[in-house]
């Protein structure tokens, strides 16, 4: 039975060079489908990849009751006070979150830009941040680091460049990375300068903690819900991420299946018609197989796996054109938490990969069966007169 | 000892809504080692009834019994795998596959078989061999003259060692030297490798190479020719 298959199926592949034009229907038709879905997808796995790399498991943040971002959070200072003598916090950090309209490079027009006030003790509690051009910001100058996101995605965030931030001037002296995660896409400014610019004295938006265990902020999160004092509540800085970008990443991947399936349902008619045209156009030859004994089964898997080798090539040169196109690639959008832009970069992973590929084979054996079926079961006599 | 056994076998096709009777009661016994050919005129049932003789097709009532199988008793997957066994096919048009050297045309029956590739390489360029190609193994069918083609097709159908040769208009896509030559060639695998052979044709020159010569009209056979 191998044998058969084996035979007839390299019979078919062989043929291929004379069938270039409709073969190469399908792979196009495929490959697009699964470019297309392919770099979609990378979309969403790039912007929750960005927001999850800025979870760390032993870091919690603390908002304001209610609120579940930080743009809608503030705390006073014997708040902060309160929380950061707690037990099990090693660090904490109160940062000030604002949002500020700067213009975008790619089109000029204004967009939010994240602004973070952080004390010099901030940098010992996201030890992730580190500085790769210029230096870090004097306490208590008017000076902006910027994340290498913020530093691509908006029109002036350069080193040495003076930026005017709700009436006040801001110098530019440093470009920092943090592990690929969100906080790229900040500028981040001396917490009191920043208290005093923006008229909020004494308070912050949020906490930064490091605690001294993951495990220990299910217990701190009770012990500040609970505590009268403090109208607050506390995340886990991993589970805060996660429902930040929640919402836009089931979205950005919601659309791409939908746009994939109305580009599959194309392909497979591509499919269907070039495997019909291919059937037709060899009745003879297989009607010639079966009137020699072999069987409606070797006919039908031969068939199929011509079809998904052409979809599968169409998968392979789809995913690569999404590979090459658009892995790495920096792009920002508005994250519907923070109302702000985050900048992050297409993932193509190998998992998206895997199953672009998946989505071809599939794509192929749909399109391929019906014509297979009619190979094998076409009366024998029928076919041999090339009907 | 009849190897072909048709009795009483009726043919009807549904053409347009309408049940058009191709074979009209044929009752035909052929010994084994005969070399039978059917001529009629178009439209006379000649190659529905080789169809049924070779398995390709079904009767719609009587008894078609060939080498020892009631072939109405056989499954399509039964009805194959007897084809492979027991008839070899010669068409018109060679029906080899093009993309294929003569070798491996020659060598698809066996893959059917449980031959070892070695082995279905050697009875390949015997067969190959019988009809004096074994020099044009590695050509494809399109560096090959129709004459060939036809030798081709005809080692094809001899290579598994069927008793049966089923024929549907062999040299009618040759000229008459090509004919001939195909023709002596169907004669000496009747006469000296004993294959039962049954072929259709309009020719009655090509007829004359026969044993036998049946004449079916209007679905009957109507005249037998001893040649």
């Amino acid at each position: 039975m191998f044998a058969q298959v084996f035979e007839v199926t390299v019979m078919n592949l062989k043929n291929l060079p004379n069938r270039l034009g409709s073969s190469s229907v399908i792979v196009v038709g495929i490959g697009g489908v699964v470019g297309v879905l392919v770099a979609i997808l990378a979309m969403a796995s790039g912007f929750q990849s960005t927001l999850d790399r800025g979870g760390d498991p032993q870091r919690a943040v603390v908002l304001r009751g209610g609120s579940d971002n930080e743009l809608s959070s503030f705390m006073n200072t014997e708040t902060i006070n309160v929380v950061a003598s707690m037990p099990g916090i090693v660090e904490a950090s109160p940062e000030l979150y604002m949002v500020a309209d700067v213009p975008k490079r790619s089109t000029g027009t204004d967009a939010n830009l994240i602004v973070r006030g952080v004390s010099p003790d901030a940098f010992t509690l996201h030890d992730e941040v580190v500085i790769v051009e210029g230096r870090r910001f004097v306490p208590g100058r008017g000076e902006i680091i910027a994340g290498r996101g913020a530093h691509v995605e908006f029109a002036g965030i350069d080193i040495g460049n003076s930026v005017k931030l709700r009436q006040s001037e801001w110098t530019i002296v440093g470009i920092f990375e943090a592990d690929g995660s969100a906080y790229e896409s900040e500028l981040w400014v001396d917490l009191p300068v920043a208290q005093s610019a923006f008229r909020l004295d004494g308070g912050a938006s949020s906490m930064r903690l490091r605690l001294d265990s993951p495990e220990r902020v299910d217990e701190l999160a009770e012990r500040i819900e609970s505590d009268p004092r403090l109208d607050l509540e506390l995340f886990g800085e991993v589970e805060f991420f996660a429902r930040q970008g929640g919402g836009l990443t089931n979205t950005i991947r919601t659309f791409g299946y939908a746009v994939a399936v109305i580009m599959a349902i194309g392909a497979v008619f591509a499919a269907l018609n070039t495997m019909y045209a291919a059937v037709v156009s060899r009745t003879v030859e297989i009607a010639t197989l079966r009137a020699l004994g072999f069987g409606a089964f070797p006919v039908v898997v031969s068939v199929m796996i011509e079809s998904m080798a052409l979809a599968l090539l169409g998968g392979v040169l789809g995913a690569a054109v999404s590979y090459f196109g658009f892995n790495g690639y920096t792009v920002s959008t508005l994250s519907n938490a923070s109302f702000s832009q985050i900048a992050f970069d297409f993932a193509v992973t190998p998992e998206l990969l895997r199953d672009g590929l998946v989505w071809a084979l599939s794509l192929g054996a749909i399109g391929g069966l019906l014509p297979a079926v009619r190979a094998a079961v076409l009366p024998i006599t029928v076919a041999l007169r090339g009907e | 000892m009849a190897i072909i056994e048709l009795t009483d076998v009726h043919k009807t096709f549904m053409k347009a809504r309408e049940a058009v009777e191709v074979l009209m009661g044929i009752d035909l016994g052929v010994e084994a080692g005969d070399f039978v050919a059917l001529m009629g005129p178009s439209g006379s049932g000649k190659t529905t009834l080789l169809n049924i003789i070779g398995g390709l097709d079904g009767a719609t009532a009587g008894e078609v019994v060939v080498a020892d199988a009631n072939l109405d008793a056989l499954s399509s997957r039964e009805l194959a795998r007897w084809r492979a066994r027991t008839i070899g096919f010669v068409f018109q048009f060679y029906n080899l596959l093009p993309v294929l050297n003569a070798q491996r045309n020659v060598e698809l029956p066996l893959l059917l078989t449980k031959l070892s590739g070695k082995q279905r390489r050697r009875n390949a360029q015997t067969a190959l061999s019988i009809v004096g190609l074994d020099d044009r193994a590695g050509h494809k069918p399109g560096e090959l003259s129709g004459g060939q083609q036809q030798r081709v097709a005809i080692a094809r159908a001899i290579v598994a060692d069927p008793p049966i040769l089923v024929c549907d208009e062999p040299t009618g896509d040759l000229d008459r030297e090509n004919a001939e030559e195909i023709l002596d060639l169907l004669r000496i695998l009747n006469r000296d490798h004993g294959k039962t052979v049954i072929m259709v044709t309009h020719d009655p020159k090509a007829a004359d190479h026969a044993k036998r010569i049946l004449h079916l009209d209007k679905g009957k056979l109507v005249q037998e020719v001893a040649a």
